[in-house]
């Protein structure tokens, strides 16, 4: 047994409102620079839908992650070591900028400098990558709230797997909002296509990263994942990614989609895994025993067994501490309701989900029954085939059983919590009914509805005897933007050293709140600091200043 | 042998080596982060497709031929038995097949990187130089050796052009060897002395990391933040740690 510790997110998918919070802060701290404008670390899709880029879920055509061989041996679905140097000069199965999107801007200067005219002034869209005028027609959330559904939905390729034959009449349609970032899997098929050897987990808390000072723009990251989560950063030449924020991990803060969610429904927490069992479990012959082998992988932190192992290996106390108090880990095993997303790409995901009941509630409510009613609940869990066989092509290989299970726990809890509220009597019956206890079904209720911030966020800080090894000051981060300190070198854009990330993020906060440009590319190098925010009163920069109080 | 000679055939090569060597030194420690392909793949891949694999392919297999050509004596080959009419036949044949397919390919590209948009707006003065300067070295070469060989009666560069290549690495230049030779393989040469004087500062740079390692490597890296420190710079501001 190998302990290893690895930062993990659940993700409560029936508070999503989509609102795009998370995926607006997160672009504004990491991916607002030039040669990024179409990229989103996070983002949010509404299921059914294609996704992004799209139909990225279609490994048939796209080849990410890994799949059996013949022998049963895992092997990455785009081809071996072999095939993927041959095809080295012009990957075959790279995602174009258009199936992304083609990011734009306005000509605001138009507003300005238009003479006189009848006609009220235009700001136009120009294309960020050509400078050319441009009509938009796609963009990372075009099909939001199943906009343009007929037409588009039937692209989705999870829906195609449930049924050929899915009407998408608005009165039958349901839908739901997907929040998606780097999944950090533990055998990470986009750390094993990169040819440099320039991305890696870090041993300490597994979050996959790309060393930009050894990517040599290769690409076959961007085809490896699954999860279309790796991005070329076509001006630098290297691979991008969700860092899990860790600058701000490091010192115990939660990401800056999980600090500025505004439905609280991000959870970060430990979980302690056997990395040596790993490739074991994610090569189960049978795709939906992938979701309890992924579990079978995952350690219990009580274990005494467990601890000695863990204490073994040079984890922390603070760590194993955190690890027993880890949201995530109740969520998964204690509650049972948090599913890996896609774990047939045998990625081994660490961002679960909480499947959401309210496309089954929303029926029930249309069909005029009580969506409350535990027996109400139960019989619908069990009747409606389509929503839960979507769900379960999202979570579990396909297979309903296990979204059956979550669901009914969640529709157990909203009738016993309901009866609470009315100030009825506990029905123990209906928490029986779902193999859990009264007791239990409030705990889950605490940690789903009620969330405190630090139930939600267990993160144990990097140490302080690894200070000097923080990222911050050690490597090189990819925050280079145009003209900017590390973008400034001799061979043009993409030459010179990158900036640290304190330091570069000061010199964009003083050129965004100093600079006279707002329609141009220098744009791009204004931002907002979130990455330092921590959650209280509101980040310079963020909103214009109040002429009449500005002191 | 006049002072013409020794600049372009002594001179000339010694700067370019060192040039070559010290200007990828400097480039590593000080310009990692711009160490890259920097790929257009994004923006356009139907012709990509074509022109890319043609163009790397060939130029490997002209690298080769090249490794060949001038890094073996003749005598080695001789004496392993492959006759001169054997070696000239292999290497006309094969060189003419890979030249063609190199310069297609780089046709392709350029023409490319001329007509998409996207792509033009991403080549800098830098590329520009540097396709220019890789483009009329391949045409020379190429020219070279199909007037030498093919409209030509052929050219036997192994007893002139090698042997003065080979005394360049062990300094005792003999640029009389290469004053002797035809003008248009004199001019190949030079323009491949430009490409390797000018090669530390462009994006040829990928060609020194090609990722060979990958075949012997385990698929999954781990690296710790202690680890980080090594294989990547230092920091160049703030403090610095007091032990390591």
């Amino acid at each position: 047994m190998r302990v290893m510790a690895q930062l993990a997110m659940v993700m409560n998918l029936d508070k999503c409102i989509g609102c795009h919070t998370c995926s607006v802060t997160c672009k504004q701290a990491w991916t607002n620079r030039a040669g990024t404008e179409y990229v989103w670390f996070n983002n949010v899709e509404t299921r059914p839908g294609q996704g992004y880029p799209r139909t990225y879920q279609d490994q048939e055509k796209w080849k990410g992650g890994w799949e059996l061989n013949a022998r049963g041996r895992l092997k990455l679905k785009a081809g071996g070591r072999l095939k993927k140097l041959f095809s080295i000069f012009a990957n075959p199965l790279m995602p174009s900028i258009q199936d992304y999107y083609e990011p734009w801007t306005y000509d605001y200067d138009r507003l300005f400098s238009a003479p006189m005219q009848a006609d009220t002034p235009v700001a136009r869209p120009r294309s960020l990558i050509t400078g050319e005028p441009t009509k938009i027609s796609w963009s990372a959330n075009w099909d939001d709230n199943l906009a343009g559904a007929p037409e588009l939905a039937p692209s989705d390729p999870v829906l195609r797997k449930v049924s050929d034959q899915v009407t998408l009449s608005f009165e039958q349609a349901f839908m739901f909002y997907l929040p998606r970032i780097c999944e950090h899997c533990l055998n990470p098929s986009c750390v094993s296509s990169c040819p440099s050897g320039a991305m890696y987990k870090r041993s300490e808390d597994g979050i996959v990263l790309v060393d930009q000072d050894r990517c040599r723009g290769w690409r076959m990251c961007v085809t490896g994942c699954p999860y279309k989560k790796v991005y070329f950063n076509h001006r630098t030449g290297k691979a991008e990614k969700c860092t899990f924020c860790f600058p701000r991990v490091e010192v115990g803060l939660p990401t800056v989609c999980s600090e500025t969610c505004v439905g609280r429904l991000r959870y970060i927490g430990i979980i302690l895994y056997d990395a040596d069992r790993v490739t074991e479990a994610a090569s189960v012959a049978d795709d939906r025993a992938l979701y309890e082998a992924q579990k079978s992988v995952m350690l219990d932190p009580h274990d005494p067994a467990v601890i000695a192992a863990a204490r073994a290996e040079g984890i922390p106390e603070d760590w194993l501490e955190a690890a027993r108090r880890s949201p995530i880990h109740k969520l998964i095993f204690e509650f049972g309701v948090a599913l890996p997303l896609h774990p047939e790409y045998r990625t081994m995901p660490m961002v679960w989900y909480i499947p959401p009941l309210s496309p089954v509630v929303d029926v029930l409510a249309e069909t005029g029954h009580d969506g409350e009613d535990a027996g109400n609940l139960f019989g619908a869990i069990d009747a409606l085939r389509i929503p839960i066989g979507y769900l379960a092509e999202l979570f579990t290989a396909g297979d309903p059983e296990p979204v059956r299970g979550v669901l009914r726990r969640l529709a157990a809890m909203r009738s016993y919590m309901r009866r609470l509220n009315l100030g009825q009597k506990a029905d123990e019956s209906i928490a029986a009914a779902v193999g859990m206890t009264g007791e239990g079904i409030e705990a889950m209720h605490r940690l789903l509805a009620i969330a405190p911030y630090g139930e939600r966020y267990v993160i144990p800080k990097a140490h302080a005897e690894q200070g000097a090894q923080l990222e911050e000051l050690a490597t090189g981060c990819s925050l280079d933007y145009d003209g900017g300190p590390g973008m400034g070198g001799p061979f043009g854009e993409a030459s010179g050293r990158p900036a640290p990330i304190a330091v570069e993020n000061f010199h964009a906060l003083r050129e965004r709140q100093a600079g006279d440009d707002i329609d141009d590319a220098h744009e791009l190098r204004g931002r907002v600091n979130l990455l330092n925010w921590d959650g209280k009163g509101t980040p310079d920069g963020l909103f214009p200043k109040n002429g009449k109080k500005e002191s | 042998m006049n002072a013409l000679d020794v600049l372009l055939w002594v001179v000339a090569p010694y700067v370019a080596l060192t040039v070559f060597v010290l200007g990828h030194v400097w480039r590593y420690r000080y310009d990692k982060f711009g160490w890259t392909t920097r790929s257009s793949q994004m923006y356009e891949s139907r012709l990509l497709r074509i022109g890319s694999p043609l163009f790397h392919f060939g130029i490997l297999v002209v690298a080769l031929g090249h490794i060949g050509g001038l890094v073996i004596p003749k005598s080695w080959t001789e004496a392993a038995g492959i006759s001169e009419e054997a070696y000239h036949l292999v290497a006309v044949v094969l060189g003419t097949i890979a030249g063609v397919a190199t310069l297609g390919g780089i046709a392709i590209l350029i023409y490319r990187r001329r007509t998409v948009g996207p792509v033009f707006t991403a080549t800098t003065r830098n590329d520009k130089l540097m396709y220019a300067v890789l483009a009329v070295t391949i045409v020379l070469g190429l020219v070279a050796t199909v007037m030498a060989n093919i409209v030509g009666g052929g050219y036997d560069y192994r007893t002139t052009i090698s042997p003065w290549f080979r005394s360049i690495f062990y300094f005792q230049p003999d640029p009389a060897l290469m004053a002797g030779a035809p003008l248009l393989f004199q001019l190949h040469a030079l323009s491949a002395l430009l490409l390797f004087a000018i090669w530390p500062f462009t994006r040829l740079v990928h060609m020194l990391t090609a990722p060979v390692g990958y075949l012997t490597r385990p698929y999954v890296v781990y690296r710790s933040r202690d680890e980080q420190r090594a294989g990547t710079r230092a920091p160049r501001r703030g403090w610095e740690p007091t032990s390591r």
